[in-house]
C-alpha cells in the first residue's frame, strides 16, 4: 500500500497515494481538468499544457498530467490565471489547425473542437499559420488517412504505435515549427510497418488520423438496382454500435443492428460470425493436423506454435517484423475473407445470383480489414472477395444519415443461409474467444465430451491481461485421435502488438514453448478495434468483453462445430475441413515485406 | 557488401546496439557520408532493433544530422544576432557568388553545400563558419573566397 | 563619436584561466578530506550554477549525494548554444583539466563511476586536445586510487540540448526534447539513474574554491551573487572578447570599460535574457536574484552590446527566427508561440496589424512564461518584453 499525500485542490481537501498526479488527485473530487496529450492508455507526455493549473507557491503554472502530488500541495485549477493560459494555448493549437470543422470526418467528435466551444473561443486574433505550412494529406493506404494539417502534435498516435503496439510506424520528426509527426521519410502509411491497426485513429483528439471511409461507394452500391448488396457484421460490431449512437456502454443492440441494416436498404443481412465458426472448423482441424505431424510423425518441418490468422493487423505486423514465423500463422483466412470468399460462390449459387453483380459489405470494428480486403490474393472467387469495408463507426454514420431512430428500433434477424453463428462465433470479438472458442470443439472433436468447464466458460483465456496462458489436458480421447492422449495443449493469448511482441520474443529465446498462440493486434481483441468507438480505455474494454460474453451465454447454440449452417456448408459445398475446396476458398498464404 | 552496410556494421559494432549509442552511430556515418540516406537509416534501424521511422524522426531533429544529400564540404555560415550584425549577408553573397549555388543547394560536382546554422559560439570574432568540422573567423568577403578556393582545389 | 578610453575599468579577475598545473595536488588534498566537508565548501562558497539557471551547486550535489542508488553520473555541460555565449569553449580549450577535476570532485562526493563531457557539435575541433587531456587525467585519478572514467559525448547541432534533461536524452540516443520536471535529474537522469549536469565554468570554479577555499570565493562578488564570471563580450564593442570579472557590477559598469561610447543597449544573457536599454544601465546589476539598485540578471555570461544604429526590430526578429527554430517543438506555448511571436512583429512592422497587437503578444508571452514545458519557452518573454516596451517605435515604424 503506497504512502497517502495530503493536498487541497480549489480548497478542498483530498488525500491521495503518492504516486498520483495532480489530474488523477482532481479526479477523486470530480474536479475535470481539461486534457488533450493524456491519454489513460498512454504514459504521460506532459506536452500540450492545457492541463495547467495553479501551484500555490510556484509563480509558474504546472501541468496537471504531468506533475506528482506531494504532502500540503494547494492547487487552484480555475484561477484567471489559469484561463487566460488554457485559453490561450487552445487558440495556438487552432492556428497550426486546418479550421474546417463543418467538412472534417471528425466534426462533432473532436476534442480540440468540444474544448474551443468549451472555453468559447470566437475571436480568433492570432496569425493562421496553416497558410504557410506544407501540410500533407496521405490519402493512399486503403485503411488510413493521416491529415497533417489537423495534427495538434499530442503525439498521442506515436505513443500508441511505439507503446501498445510497438510497430513504430510513425515518429516525431524535425523541431521547433517544423516539427512533425512523420513515418520514415514521410513515406504513405501504404508503404510503412504500418499494420493499419487504426489504433492511432482510436487515440487520436482531432481529425488528423481517420479511417480511409467507404460510406458513399456503399450507398451507390445500395442505389445501383442491378447489384445484390450483401452485409456481414462482425460480433464486436454488435458490442459497439449501441455505444457509438449514443445507448450505453456495453449495450447488446444485436436485433436493432440487424433491422437498421435492412432499412438501409442491404439486400441480405448476413453474420460474419458463421465464417467465425467455420474458422475454427478449419483452423481447429489444422492445428490437429500439426500436432499429429508434430507427435505422431516427428516431421520437424512442422511450425508450433501455430498461431491464429484472424487479426489482419496481428498478420502483417509478422509479415514485418518477424517474417521467420510466417509458416506458425494458420493459413486460414480471417472469418471476413472465409465469408467474401463464399459469398460470391457458395452463397450466390445458393440464392442464384450472378456473383458478378454482387456487393459484398462487412461491417468491422477494425481498419486494418480494409486492408486485408484490398490484399491482391482476396479474390478466391473469382471477384474481390469483399468490396467493400466500413468500421463500427461508419456504420453509425449511416444510420444516422438514413434518419433511423436506432433506439426504437425492434429486433430482427439475420437472413439465411450465412445468417447463423454460435456463441463460439460471438466470442471471437474478444482476446482470448478465438481460443476459446477453438477449445470448445477441439476438445469435443478429440475426446467426444464437452471441454471441462463450467457452462463451457472457459474462463482463465478471459479478460484483459497482457498475455494468458491456459494448458489443458487431454484425456479420454476418441480412437482416431489417442496419440494426444494426455498431451497437454499448451496455449497463449495475447492483445496488443506490443504484448505480442513480447511473447515472440519469449518464444524465440526459448523461455517459453506453446502449441497454439491466439494473437489480436487490438488492446482487449476486436471490441478495442481501431474501427470502434471514441474514446477508449480498460474500463471501457471491459465493459464491451463483459457485452460480449453475455451474448455468448444467451444464444442457443455455442458449439462452433454444432452450427446447423456450418454442417449444412461442408455437406453442400465444402465437403470438410481442409478439403481441397476449403484451402482454394478459405486458405491463404503470406509474404515478407520490409521493415520500415 | 556494400560500402554503406560495412560503415554501418562497423560503427555498431564499435559503439553498441543499445540506443543510447546512436547518435555517435549516425554522427560517424555523418562523417563519411555527409547524410544520411534511407539505405543507411534503414540499416541502422535494422542492426538497433529502432523503429526505423524513430531513427528518421530522432536524426531529423538535430541539424548536424542531415536527411538530404550533401556536399563533400559543407559549409555553415552563423546567422544569428552578432554574425548578422557584422555582416553575414555579403559572406553568404560572396560564397554564393564563387560557388554559383544558392543557400541550400549543392554544386553539381557534389562537393560543396552552403547552409546557415545558429551561433556558432564564435561572436567576438564575427562572422564566422564551419566548412565540416573546421571553424573559420573574422571572414572578410575576400578570406572566404580564399578559404573556398583553397577546398576548390582540394580533392 | 568619441572612443575615448573607458571611464573605470572593471577590476579583472584571473581565477579561471590562470594556468595552474597543481590539478594532482588539489585533488588528493581534496579526497584526503571527508564528502561532507566538502560539500560544506561548495555551500559556503555561495558558487551558483554559471549555465544559466543558478542553482546552488553545493546544494546539487548534496542532493544527488544523498540518494542510495549504486550507479550515478556527473556530465559537464558544454553545448554552450546560447548565442553570444563562448566561454565554455575557451574553458575547455585553455583550463580542462580544471573543469575534470570539479567533475572527479562531484563524482567522489556522489558516488559516480562514469562522466561525460557533453560537447555541442559546433565545438568538435577540440575532441583530439580534450582526449589527450583525459589521458592525463586518468592516470591521476588511477594514481589516486579513484574509480572514475570521463568520456565526451558529441551534440549534434540543437541549441535545446543544452536543457539538463534534453541532454540526457540526446545521450540517451533520442530526440533532445526536455523531460517533465520533477524528478529532477539529481534524482531521476541518465539512464534513469541520479546526475548531476554542471555547466564548464561551473566546474571550473569549483577547483578555484577546492583550491583557494570557499572564502576566497565568496570574497568577491555581492549578497547572493558571489564569485567571479566570465563573460563572453561581443556585438559593437571594440575589445570583443573573454573575460572573468567580479558578479554586482552595473550594466553601467560594464560599459563604461567594454563600450566605444555609442552603446544603444546590452542584451545581457544572449537571446533568453534581458535586454538593458541606456536609461536602465545604471539601474541593472549582473548577478543572481539579489535585489541591489533595481533589477538583478542571472545570465550566462552573454554580454551583447548595440550601437545606435542597430535596430533593435531587426535584433528581435533574429531571435524569434533562432526560438522558432531550435525549440524542440514538443510543448504548444513554445512551440507555436514562437512562430506567432515572429509572424506577429512582422504583421506589425509591415502593417498588417495594428500597433495594439504588441500588446497582445506581451500577454502571450505571459503565457508561454508560465506555461511552457521548460526554459526555453519560458524565457522567449524576457527578450521578447524588453526589447518591445523599451522599443517599441521601432517595432512599428
Ligand atoms: C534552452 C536551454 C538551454 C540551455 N543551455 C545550456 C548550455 O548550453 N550550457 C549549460 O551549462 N546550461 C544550459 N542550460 C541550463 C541547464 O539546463 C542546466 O541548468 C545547467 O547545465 C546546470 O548547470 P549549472 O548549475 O552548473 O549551471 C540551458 C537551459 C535551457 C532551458
Ligand atoms: S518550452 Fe520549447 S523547447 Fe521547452 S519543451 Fe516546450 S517546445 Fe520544447
Ligand atoms: S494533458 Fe497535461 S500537458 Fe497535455
Amino acid at each position: 500500500m503506497a504512502n497517502m499525500v495530503n493536498l487541497t485542490i480549489n480548497g478542498i481537501a483530498v488525500s491521495v497515494e503518492e504516486d498520483k498526479t495532480i489530474l488523477e488527485a482532481a479526479k477523486h473530487l470530480h474536479i475535470k481538468i481539461p486534457t488533450l496529450c493524456y491519454h489513460k492508455d498512454l504514459c504521460v507526455a506532459g506536452n500540450c499544457r492545457v492541463c495547467v493549473v495553479e501551484q500555490v507557491g510556484n509563480h509558474k503554472l504546472v501541468a496537471s498530467c504531468a506533475t506528482p502530488v506531494a504532502e500540503g500541495m494547494e492547487i487552484n485549477t480555475n484561477t484567471l490565471k489559469v484561463r487566460n493560459c488554457r485559453k490561450h494555448i487552445i487558440e495556438l493549437l487552432l492556428t497550426e489547425h486546418r479550421e474546417e470543422c463543418t467538412k472534417c470526418y471528425r466534426n462533432g467528435h473532436c476534442e480540440l473542437q468540444a474544448l474551443a466551444a468549451e472555453y468559447q473561443i470566437t475571436n480568433q486574433d492570432f496569425i493562421d499559420l496553416v497558410p504557410d505550412k506544407n501540410y500533407t494529406i496521405d490519402m493512399l493506404s486503403p485503411a488510413i488517412v493521416k491529415d497533417d494539417s489537423k495534427c495538434i502534435r499530442c503525439q498521442r498516435c506515436v505513443r500508441t504505435c511505439a507503446e501498445i503496439q510497438s510497430v513504430g510506424a510513425i515518429a516525431v520528426a524535425h523541431k521547433g515549427s517544423e516539427m512533425k509527426i512523420s513515418t520514415f521519410f514521410d513515406r504513405s502509411l501504404d508503404e510503412v510497418v504500418c499494420t493499419n491497426c487504426g489504433q492511432c485513429i482510436v487515440h487520436c483528439p482531432t481529425g488528423a488520423l481517420t479511417e480511409k471511409s467507404y460510406v458513399e461507394n456503399v450507398w451507390d452500391a445500395i442505389a445501383d438496382p442491378d447489384t445484390h448488396v450483401i452485409v456481414q457484421t462482425a460480433p464486436a460490431v454488435r458490442i459497439g454500435l449501441g455505444e457509438e449512437l449514443g445507448l450505453g456502454i456495453g449495450t447488446r443492440v444485436t436485433g436493432k443492428m440487424v433491422s437498421a441494416l435492412k432499412r438501409l436498404g442491404f439486400d441480405s443481412v448476413l453474420d460474419t460470425d458463421f465464417t467465425a465458426d467455420l474458422t475454427i472448423m478449419e483452423e481447429g482441424t489444422e492445428l490437429l493436423t500439426r500436432l499429429k505431424r508434430a507427435l505422431v510423425d516427428d516431421d520437424p518441418e512442422v511450425a508450433l506454435p501455430m498461431a491464429t490468422s484472424c487479426s489482419p493487423g496481428w498478420v502483417k505486423y509478422i509479415e514485418h517484423k518477424y517474417p521467420e514465423y510466417l509458416p506458425n500463422l494458420s493459413s486460414c483466412k480471417s472469418p471476413q475473407q472465409m465469408f467474401g470468399a463464399l459469398a460470391k460462390t457458395y452463397y450466390a449459387k445458393n440464392i442464384e445470383v450472378d456473383p458478378e453483380n454482387i456487393v459484398s459489405v462487412s461491417i468491422m470494428p477494425c481498419t486494418a480489414k480494409k486492408f486485408e480486403a484490398n490484399r491482391p490474393e482476396m479474390k478466391d472467387s473469382g471477384y474481390k472477395d469483399v468490396d467493400f469495408v466500413l468500421t463500427t463507426r461508419e456504420l453509425a454514420v449511416m444510420i444516422r444519415q438514413a434518419g433511423i431512430e436506432f433506439e426504437k428500433l425492434n429486433d430482427e434477424s439475420f437472413d439465411s443461409i450465412m445468417g447463423i453463428g454460435s456463441g463460439a462465433g460471438v466470442i471471437f470479438g474478444a482476446s482470448g474467444g478465438v481460443m476459446e472458442a477453438a477449445l470448445r470443439t477441439a476438445y469435443e472433436i478429440v475426446t467426444g465430451r464437452e471441454v471441462p468447464f463450467d457452462n463451457l466458460e472457459i474462463t482463465p483465456v478471459r479478460g484483459l491481461e497482457g498475455v494468458k496462458e491456459a494448458t489443458v489436458k487431454i484425456e479420454g480421447t476418441i480412437e482416431a485421435w489417442s496419440f494426444l492422449e494426455g498431451v497437454e495443449l499448451k496455449c497463449a493469448i495475447t492483445n496488443g502488438l506490443e504484448n505480442a511482441h513480447q511473447l515472440l520474443d519469449a518464444i524465440r529465446k526459448g523461455d517459453k514453448f506453446y502449441h497454439f498462440i491466439e494473437v489480436m493486434a487490438c488492446p482487449g481483441g476486436c471490441l478495442g478495434g481501431g474501427g470502434q468507438p471514441f474514446p477508449v480505455d480498460n474500463e471501457i474494454r471491459l465493459k464491451r468483453m463483459n457485452a460480449l460474453y453475455e451474448e455468448d451465454r444467451n444464444l442457443p447454440i455455442r458449439k462452433a462445430h454444432e452450427n446447423p449452417e456450418i454442417i449444412q456448408v461442408y455437406k453442400e459445398f465444402l465437403e470438410e475441413p481442409l478439403s481441397h475446396k476449403s484451402h482454394k476458398l478459405l486458405h491463404t498464404s503470406y509474404v515478407k515485406r520490409e521493415q520500415y | 557488401m556494400d560500402f554503406q552496410e560495412k560503415l554501418v556494421q562497423n560503427l555498431v559494432s564499435k559503439y553498441g546496439r543499445d540506443r543510447e549509442n546512436l547518435l555517435p552511430i549516425l554522427q560517424g556515418v555523418i562523417d563519411q557520408e555527409r547524410y544520411l540516406s534511407e539505405e543507411v537509416i534503414l540499416k541502422i534501424a535494422k542492426e538497433m532493433s529502432i523503429p526505423a521511422a524513430h531513427v528518421y524522426g530522432t536524426a531529423s531533429f538535430y541539424s548536424f544530422l542531415d536527411i538530404e544529400p550533401r556536399g563533400k564540404y559543407v559549409i555553415r555560415v552563423c546567422k544569428t544576432i552578432t554574425c548578422a550584425m557584422k555582416g553575414k549577408n555579403q559572406i553568404i553573397l560572396a560564397i554564393e557568388d564563387f560557388l554559383k549555388i544558392k543557400v541550400g543547394e549543392t554544386t553539381i560536382d557534389k562537393k560543396f553545400t552552403i547552409l546557415q546554422t545558429n551561433c556558432l559560439g564564435w561572436c567576438h570574432k564575427a562572422p564566422a563558419m564551419l566548412i565540416n568540422d573546421e571553424v573559420y573567423t573574422e571572414l572578410t568577403t575576400e578570406s572566404v573566397v580564399d578559404i573556398l578556393r583553397e577546398y576548390k582545389a582540394k580533392e | 563619436m568619441t572612443t575615448t578610453a573607458a571611464k573605470k575599468q572593471l577590476h579583472r579577475i584571473d581565477l579561471i584561466f590562470k594556468h595552474e598545473d597543481d590539478c594532482k595536488e588539489i585533488l588528493r588534498n581534496a579526497f584526503s578530506r571527508s564528502d561532507q566537508e566538502i560539500v560544506n565548501e561548495m555551500v559556503n562558497s555561495g558558487l551558483k550554477g554559471r549555465g544559466g539557471a543558478g542553482f546552488p551547486t553545493g546544494l546539487k550535489w548534496k542532493l544527488a549525494a544523498e540518494s542510495d542508488e549504486k550507479e550515478k553520473y556527473v556530465i559537464c555541460n558544454a553545448d554552450e548554444g546560447e548565442p553570444g555565449t563562448f566561454k565554455d569553449r575557451e574553458i575547455l580549450s585553455r583550463v580542462p583539466h580544471k573543469v575534470l577535476s570539479g567533475m572527479a570532485v562531484c563524482a567522489k562526493i556522489i558516488g559516480a563511476q562514469k562522466g561525460y563531457i557533453y560537447l555541442r557539435g559546433e565545438y568538435k575541433f577540440l575532441v583530439p586536445d580534450l582526449n589527450k587531456e583525459l589521458g592525463k587525467f586518468h592516470d591521476i585519478l588511477d594514481d589516486l586510487g579513484l574509480d572514475f572514467r570521463v568520456e565526451i559525448f558529441l551534440g549534434s547541432g540543437a541549441y535545446i540540448c543544452g536543457e539538463e534533461s534534453a541532454l540526457i536524452e540526446s545521450m540517451e540516443g533520442k530526440r533532445g526534447e526536455p523531460r517533465n520536471k520533477p524528478p529532477f535529474p539529481s534524482v531521476r537522469g541518465f539512464k534513469g539513474k541520479p546526475t548531476v549536469v554542471n555547466n564548464v565554468e561551473t566546474l571550473a570554479h569549483s577547483y578555484t574554491i577546492l583550491k583557494f577555499g570557499a572564502k576566497k570565493f565568496r570574497d568577491l562578488g555581492v549578497k547572493d551573487s558571489r564569485g567571479s564570471k566570465v563573460f563572453s563580450v561581443s556585438g559593437d564593442t571594440p575589445i570583443p572578447g573573454i573575460y572573468e570579472l567580479e558578479l554586482g557590477m552595473t550594466v553601467q559598469d560594464f560599459v563604461d570599460d567594454f563600450s566605444d561610447g555609442d552603446c544603444k543597449a546590452v542584451q545581457v544573457g544572449g537571446a533568453s535574457g534581458f535586454l538593458v536599454p541606456r536609461k536602465r544601465f545604471g539601474k541593472t546589476t549582473i548577478g543572481y536574484e539579489g535585489k541591489l539598485t533595481g533589477i538583478s540578471l542571472p545570465t550566462g555570461g552573454s554580454m551583447m552590446i548595440f550601437n545606435s544604429s542597430r535596430s533593435m526590430y531587426n535584433v528581435l526578429n533574429n531571435y524569434l527566427e533562432f526560438f522558432e527554430e531550435e525549440s524542440c517543438g514538443q510543448c504548444t506555448p513554445c512551440r507555436v508561440g514562437c512562430q506567432q511571436l515572429l509572424k506577429g512583429i512582422r504583421a506589425v512592422k509591415r502593417g498588417e496589424k495594428p500597433a495594439s497587437y504588441l500588446d497582445q503578444l506581451l500577454k502571450l508571452t505571459e503565457t508561454m512564461k508560465l506555461t511552457a514545458k521548460c526554459g526555453l519557452g519560458q524565457s522567449v518573454a524576457n527578450s521578447f518584453s524588453s526589447i518591445v516596451e523599451n522599443f517599441r517605435e521601432e517595432m512599428i515604424y
